[in-house]
């Protein structure tokens, strides 16, 4: 019972090559394009990666661009084939690597589709390793003393300004962590003595943010310090007070952008798979057609089909295959056992 | 004696106009080019005229536009001539058109140079519009509830955290303007009155800058109230403090932002120039080599193509004569009509 049987005339034939000749020229195009999608994500995730505590899911864009490169290959290599598949002498070399062909064509749908999979799966890792780095880029701010942490502060600053954020899970983080540097608190004075010995590991802690957490769109001249001290400031009530700063934490922000990059690139990648299997369809049937072609009588009609036989009966073949070329091998270790002990009652 | 005369055979014309003809579909891309800047240049202009107190001109960049849109229309029109000129019978139809459009070209390159010459000199009058402009941006920053200048605040926040600066000469503009807004403003408070009654105006003006002023680079949080105060804050020298704002003012920034644009599409107007005055010569060639057939019948003929038929000078006395003539004709008539009024 054979799968998806088709009649190619000859003139059907010529049309399936030269259509497929073009597809795999837009499948090479697609090619390309994953592997450059798969550069530009990478980009984006090294652009940001001093607040990223691990690289897990840098994974996706390196499947992406190694994905890419492979599909350009096996698709120039699928050009070819077809150019060369309507004259008989230029076909049969061809003929033999056919098989690893379809196989390779399969993995790399399997692979594309496992990154799409991965990068909606990985969104929980991206997630801990933000809230780790971000800890402690926020813990290392004032720290532009110590070499390896002296950009912290620029790099934080500027991130929240770029993405307007504060903090890690929202403003509040910055009131646990003493971001002003020792070098420019004066500890002669009482409020600073205060401050220090009111918590257990002597930190200056304030209920104040940086400037760079300050929404340029908030009506009023940003309010930094004494945040949560309604009478500090005239006409304030910090429960009330939305557009003073900005309400999203970094780590939700970030999260967020990138989800958005793969959401755009999603679609992208599902359109090269389906391109790729299309391909590998088209190219099934030229080559069955082709084998189907009666050598006296080239120009005569001949039938293409996806497999020789059904599925599951394809798969009992593929079995007994792969068992024949296991037991093959037990058999000859089985002889030489024989042949050993033979030797042995000759010998005594 | 003429001008950079050279032998034409058939072969040889053949070459020379599909080279011309390629390099004007190359002329047409550059118009696009030269377009597209324009274009981008009103934009950029648009999106910051709330700095320049919305009185800016467009001049340039509608000049580029209209200039880019000539320039695609002349070189598609100069494609088609050299597209036809291998064919004897097309080309005869364009033949008279040539003298006045190769005039034409010169007048378009000319254009071209002014233009480009304008869009190096326009750093001048954007200079005194971004002064006025800035000045009355920083006076309506606090004005967030008047309609028309809500937005101001934000505007000019952005503006100094983009690009780097702080005020419109330097970061002192701000002491001497109230950008606070009355409504936050605690009138009963002693500090608030003191301050209101040290100045004519009644302003609440204080040695402070707005949190957009902050550089990011700073070792230290941004100080932005008590900034010329050394004491009110621990170990700070206001005189040798660099990074804690920006130092540059506003006006400068943009001043070197439309600046290097503006230079950049100067350039390039040159550039196209350029090609336009390659491309005419090439044009010139072809007309006169295929104008001056040794043997008109035969097509396969040696010709010579020349720029000008006489030397400079000489042309450029025969167009003073032409001119004189031209002049003197008309007065003649008028004299020659009076002279009849008056005879008869």
């Amino acid at each position: 019972m054979v799968l998806l049987k088709l009649q190619f005339p000859l003139q059907r034939r010529v049309r399936l090559a030269q259509g497929l000749w073009l597809l795999s020229w837009l499948a090479v195009l697609a090619g390309a394009f994953t592997f450059s999608l798969g550069v530009y994500l990478k980009t984006e995730l090294l652009r940001r990666a001093e607040v990223m505590d691990n690289t897990e899911i840098h994974v996706v864009p390196n499947i992406l661009m190694l994905v890419g490169l492979v599909t350009m290959g096996i698709n120039l290599f699928a050009g070819r084939v077809c150019q060369d598949s309507l004259d008989s002498a230029r076909f049969p070399p061809w003929k033999p690597f056919l098989l690893p062909w379809y196989g390779l064509a399969w993995m790399v749908c399997v692979w594309l589709l496992s990154a799409v999979v991965l990068s909606y799966a990985l969104q929980g890792h991206l997630e801990e390793s933000l809230k780790v780095g971000l800890r402690n880029g926020i813990r290392f701010y004032r720290d532009t003393d110590v070499p390896g942490r002296c950009f912290q502060k620029e790099t934080i600053d500027r991130l929240q300004m770029e993405l307007r954020c504060c903090g890690n899970t929202n403003y509040r983080d910055w009131f646990e962590v003493q971001w002003i540097s020792n070098r420019y608190l004066d500890f002669t004075s009482k409020e600073v003595k205060d401050r220090v010995r009111s918590n257990v590991d002597g930190r200056y802690l304030m209920d104040g943010v940086p400037f760079s957490c300050c929404n340029p769109g908030s009506p009023r001249p940003c309010l930094q310090n004494h945040l949560t001290d309604n009478t500090a400031h005239y006409n304030y009530e910090h429960q009330s007070e939305e557009l003073n700063l900005y309400n999203r934490g970094c780590r939700q922000a970030l999260v967020d952008y990138y989800m958005g990059l793969m959401n755009t690139i999603g679609p992208g990648i599902l359109s090269v798979i389906s391109l790729q299997i299309s391909v590998l369809v088209s190219l099934r049937y030229l080559h069955t057609s082709l084998e189907g072609v009666d050598p006296e009588n080239p120009e005569a009609d001949s039938e293409g089909y996806i497999l020789a036989k059904g599925v599951k009966e394809t798969l009992m073949d593929v079995k007994t295959t792969v068992f024949k070329l296991l037991q093959f091998g037990q058999v000859e270790a089985g002889d030489e056992a024989e042949a050993g002990a033979d030797g042995e009652k000759a010998a005594s | 004696m003429a001008l950079m005369k050279v032998k034409f055979d058939l072969k040889k014309r053949v070459k020379l106009a599909q080279f011309v003809w390629l390099m004007y579909w190359f002329s047409v891309m550059a118009g696009v080019l030269v377009f597209s800047m324009g274009l981008f240049f009103k934009i950029e202009l648009r999106k910051r005229s709330e700095m320049m107190d919305n009185n800016e001109s467009h001049f340039v960049p509608n000049l580029l536009i209209g200039v880019g849109l000539l320039a695609c229309g002349i070189n598609a029109m100069g494609g088609k001539i050299c597209y036809d000129s291998l064919d004897p019978s097309k080309f005869s139809r364009w033949k008279p058109m040539l003298k006045p459009f190769l005039v034409s070209c010169v007048a378009f390159n000319c254009l071209l140079v002014l233009t480009a010459l304008l869009c190096f000199l326009m750093r001048i009058p954007l200079q005194f519009t971004l002064a006025e402009g800035l000045k009355n941006a920083l006076k309506f920053y606090k004005d967030t509830d008047t309609p028309g200048r809500c937005y101001m605040k934000r505007t000019l926040d952005q503006m100094q955290m983009e690009f780097r600066c702080c005020g419109n000469n330097n970061f002192r503009d701000w002491f001497e303007i109230q950008w606070v807004s009355n409504r936050y403003l605690d009138f009963s408070a002693k500090e608030v009155k003191d301050r209101i009654g040290s100045n004519v105006d009644g302003k609440y003006l204080m040695d402070a800058v707005p949190f957009s002023c902050c550089n990011p680079g700073s070792p230290r949080p941004c100080i932005q109230y008590q900034v010329t105060n050394n004491t009110a804050h621990y170990s700070y020298d206001h005189h040798t403090e660099d990074l804690n704002i920006w130092k540059r003012g506003c006006r400068d920034a943009l001043i070197s932002y439309y600046g290097g644009m503006m230079n950049s599409i100067g350039a390039l107007v040159l550039l196209v120039t350029i090609l336009e005055v390659i491309v005419m010569i090439g044009l010139q060639y072809v007309n006169t080599s295929l104008s001056n057939l040794a043997n008109p019948e035969d097509p396969e003929c040696e010709s010579e193509g020349w720029i000008l038929e006489k030397t400079v000078k000489e042309t450029f006395t025969d167009i003073m004569d032409k001119m004189k003539a031209m002049s003197k004709g008309n007065a003649v008539d008028e004299a020659g009509v009076d002279g009849v009024a008056t005879g008869s």
